[in-house]
C-alpha cells in the first residue's frame, strides 16, 4: 500500500516538475539574473541522492496492479447482450479484491444502454447488464449486501450521437463507489 | 416564444388578455409542427376567414387555426385564402355556389364575430356543402311530417356560441372538432394534450416533465430533476400522469395532477418499477416490477396499492398496454428469444403471441377501436412504427424516420405520435393512421422524448 502511494505521488509529481520547467519561459523575469542565466528551484547544487527500485513481491505487485486497474470503474457491452466481456475480467476482479478486503465498502453497479430498441425495454436490459456485473463479482467472493444495482436504461448517455462510436460508449455498467 | 409563454401563463388577466388578443399571432411554439408528407392525399376544404361584426381588427383569427387543425389531421387540405372567390360571413351572404365548387372544395366554413359586453363575443359558423348549394340555390323543400317546408339542406353544420378572451384558441380547437366529425364521421381529437419528457443536458436539472396541447402551444412545466424522467401515462379523465422518476436515485412511479401538482408514490420496490399504465376504468395500473428477480408484468389496484402478479417468466417481460376492454394486456417479452408482443388474458392470464415478422417487435399499443395493434418493428437492425391489423395479422410499416420509438395514439385512433432520432438529436413526429402523413415536431434545443397523447379532453 505504502509503495502506491509512492506511485500515486510520483504520478502527481511528475506533471508539477514538467510544469515547474515550463514556468521559466522567457517572460518569466522574476528568475532572470542580470548575466541573463535563469535560476529555478531545480538548479541547487549539492548532494544528491537516489534509490533503487524495491523488489516487489507478487502480492505486492498484484496490488499494484490492482489498484491501477481500479482507475477504471467502467466495463462495456456488445448491442443487446449483458454478458461480461473477458477483456474486463482482470478489471472486475481488481475492484472484486478490494470489495472482500473491504466488507464495509458499498458499491452501486448501474447498467446503461444506447438508444436503439425503446426505452422500457432498455431499462429491463440495463438491469440485466447492471446484474450480469454483479453476479460476476459475486462469483469472485463479493457479498450480495456490498452491491445493489439500478438501471438507467438510454436514459443517461455517456456519449451523445447516433453512431456506434457513440452507442459503444453507452452500452455500459458503472461502478460508483 | 418559449419567453413569451411563460409570460403568459404568469401573469394575469389583462395581460393574458392583451397577449392571446393579438390578431392571427403566429407565435412559435417550442414544438414546431413541419409536416413533411401526405398533403396530396388530402381532401380539398375551404376555411373562409371569420368575418368580425365589430370596430377594427377581429380580436382572434378563428380561420386560421382550424385551417392548421384539418390540415395536420392529413385528412384535409385547406385552399389558401387568396383562391377563395369571396368572404361571405354566413350561408346567406354566399351568391354564387358554383365558384365554391368549381374550386373543387367538398365543404366550406364560413363565420363571423360579433362583440358582446365584458369581453364577450358571440362566434357564430356554418359549414356548407357548396355542391349542394349549387343544386338547390340555397333553399330545398323537403317533405317533413306531410307537409312541405323549407330546408337548409346544404348547411351541414352550423353553431353560435358565446365565447370569452380566454378561450379563443381552446374555441377554434373545438370548430376544427365539430367540423372533423361533420366531414368524416369520426370524433376531432384537436382538444386534447400531449405528455412528454423534454431533456437539455445543458441544464442543471436536465429533466422535464411537460404538457402542452396537442399542437404545440401551451407548453407547461410540470416537474423538473436532476435525474431522469420517463414513460408519463395520462390518467383516462385526462386529470393525472403516471410517470417514473429517477429522484431518489433508483427509478419510483409517481402519479402527479396535473392542474393542483400534487404528486404521491405509488410504487417504490426493489429493481425496476416502470412502464406505468393506466386501466381504461382508471382504478388500476399496469407497470413492471423486477423485485423478484427478472421484470414481470403487475396490476396494482391503485386505491388499496394491493399488487397482482400477470406475468412469471426469468426472461424480460416489459411495456404492458391495456386492451380497450379493459380485459387484456399486451406487453413485450423475450421469452420467445428476441422481443415480441404477446397478449395476456387478465383472469385466465393465458398469454399468446401477438407479432410474428421481423426481427423484433415492441411497445405494443392497442388501437382505440381494438381493432389494431401499433408497435415499434425491427428488421435489418432499423426500428419504425409499424401497425398490425386484428385478426388478419397484415402489418404495414408505417415510418422511415430512424429510432423510432414511444409510439402513443390519438384518442380517435386517426394518428400516432412517436419519438425518433432527427440531425442526432430525439424528436417528436407525427405519422397518421395509414402512414400517408408524416410531420416532425422538431424542438428549439434539447431534445423531446416519450410522448403521450391524452384521452379526449
Amino acid at each position: 500500500m505504502q509503495l502506491s502511494k509512492l506511485v500515486k505521488a510520483m504520478v502527481v509529481a511528475i506533471p508539477v516538475l514538467a510544469l515547474a520547467a515550463c514556468s521559466s519561459a522567457p517572460d518569466d523575469t522574476s528568475s532572470t539574473t542580470a548575466d541573463g542565466t535563469t535560476t529555478t528551484g531545480q538548479d541547487r547544487r549539492g548532494v544528491e541522492t537516489g534509490a533503487a527500485d524495491r523488489v516487489l513481491s507478487p502480492e505486492e505487485q498484484r496490488q499494484q496492479r490492482f489498484a491501477e486497474l481500479r482507475q477504471e470503474y467502467i466495463i462495456y457491452f456488445d448491442f443487446d447482450t449483458s454478458e461480461v466481456r473477458g477483456e474486463f475480467a482482470e478489471l472486475l476482479a481488481a475492484h472484486a479484491d478490494y470489495l472482500v478486503r473491504n466488507p464495509s465498502a458499498r458499491v452501486v453497479i448501474e447498467g446503461h444502454t444506447d438508444e436503439r430498441g425503446t426505452p422500457e425495454y432498455n431499462i429491463a436490459l440495463g438491469e440485466r447488464r447492471a446484474q450480469a456485473t454483479a453476479d460476476y463479482l459475486r462469483n469472485l467472493g463479493v457479498s450480495s449486501s456490498q452491491m445493489t444495482t439500478v438501471s438507467y436504461g438510454e436514459e443517461k448517455p455517456l456519449a451523445r450521437g447516433s453512431n456506434e462510436r457513440a452507442w459503444s460508449q453507452n452500452r455500459r455498467a458503472v461502478l460508483v463507489y | 416564444m418559449m419567453k413569451l409563454k411563460q409570460l403568459v401563463f404568469w401573469t394575469i388577466g389583462a395581460m393574458l388578455v392583451a397577449i392571446s388578443a393579438m390578431p392571427s399571432a403566429k407565435a412559435q411554439t417550442a414544438l414546431e409542427i413541419v409536416i413533411t408528407e401526405g398533403q396530396d392525399s388530402a381532401r380539398p376544404i375551404a376555411i373562409v376567414p371569420f368575418q368580425f361584426r365589430g370596430e377594427g381588427e377581429s380580436p382572434y383569427n378563428f380561420a386560421e387555426i382550424v385551417a392548421a387543425d384539418l390540415r395536420r389531421s392529413g385528412r384535409f387540405g385547406p385552399v389558401s385564402n387568396n383562391q377563395l372567390p369571396a368572404r361571405p360571413g354566413k350561408d346567406a351572404d354566399v351568391r354564387d355556389y358554383a365558384a365554391w365548387a368549381r374550386l373543387g372544395v367538398e365543404a366550406m366554413l364560413v363565420g363571423e364575430v360579433t362583440p358582446l359586453s365584458g369581453g364577450r363575443y358571440q362566434v357564430t359558423y356554418e359549414l356548407i356543402d357548396p355542391l349542394r348549394g349549387q343544386i338547390t340555390g340555397g333553399s330545398a323543400q323537403a317533405l317533413v311530417d306531410g307537409q312541405l317546408v323549407d330546408s337548409n339542406d346544404h348547411i351541414i353544420e352550423g353553431r353560435t356560441s358565446v365565447v370569452g378572451e380566454g378561450q379563443f384558441r381552446q374555441y377554434a380547437h373545438r370548430i376544427s372538432d365539430v367540423v372533423y366529425e361533420a366531414l368524416t364521421g369520426e370524433r376531432g381529437a384537436f382538444l386534447t394534450r400531449i405528455a412528454y419528457i423534454y431533456v437539455d443536458f445543458d441544464l442543471d436539472n436536465p429533466y422535464h416533465l411537460m404538457v402542452a396541447d396537442y399542437d404545440g402551444y401551451n407548453e407547461r412545466v410540470l416537474l423538473r430533476s436532476p435525474e431522469p424522467l420517463m414513460s408519463p401515462t395520462w390518467s383516462p379523465d385526462g386529470n393525472k400522469l403516471a410517470y417514473v422518476s429517477f429522484e431518489n436515485g433508483r427509478p419510483e412511479i409517481f402519479i402527479q395532477d396535473i392542474y393542483t401538482t400534487g404528486r404521491e408514490k405509488l410504487t417504490s420496490f426493489q429493481g425496476i418499477n416502470g412502464s406505468p399504465a393506466w386501466s381504461p376504468d382508471g382504478t388500476k395500473m399496469a407497470m413492471v416490477l423486477s423485485k423478484d428477480g427478472a421484470p414481470n408484468i403487475y396490476v396494482m389496484d391503485i386505491a388499496s396499492r394491493r399488487l397482482e402478479q400477470i406475468t412469471d417468466h426469468w426472461r424480460i417481460d416489459t411495456e404492458p398496454s391495456w386492451t380497450p376492454d379493459g380485459k387484456s394486456l399486451t406487453f413485450t417479452s423475450e421469452r420467445g428469444g428476441r422481443a415480441q408482443v404477446y397478449r395476456v388474458d387478465l383472469s385466465s392470464k393465458q398469454i399468446r403471441r401477438v407479432t410474428f415478422e421481423g426481427e423484433a417487435n415492441l411497445g405494443g399499443v392497442v388501437t382505440p377501436d381494438g381493432n389494431g395493434l401499433v408497435v415499434v418493428h425491427r428488421a435489418n437492425g432499423r426500428f419504425h412504427i409499424a401497425r398490425q391489423d386484428f385478426p388478419s395479422g397484415n402489418l404495414m410499416v408505417l415510418t422511415e424516420t430512424s429510432l423510432d420509438e414511444s409510439p402513443s395514439v390519438a384518442p380517435n385512433g386517426s394518428m400516432i405520435i412517436y419519438s425518433t432520432t432527427y440531425r442526432d438529436k430525439q424528436v417528436l413526429a407525427l405519422v397518421s393512421m395509414d402512414g400517408r402523413f408524416r410531420a416532425r415536431l422538431p424542438s428549439r434545443d434539447g431534445e423531446v422524448k416519450a410522448p403521450a397523447w391524452s384521452p379526449f379532453l
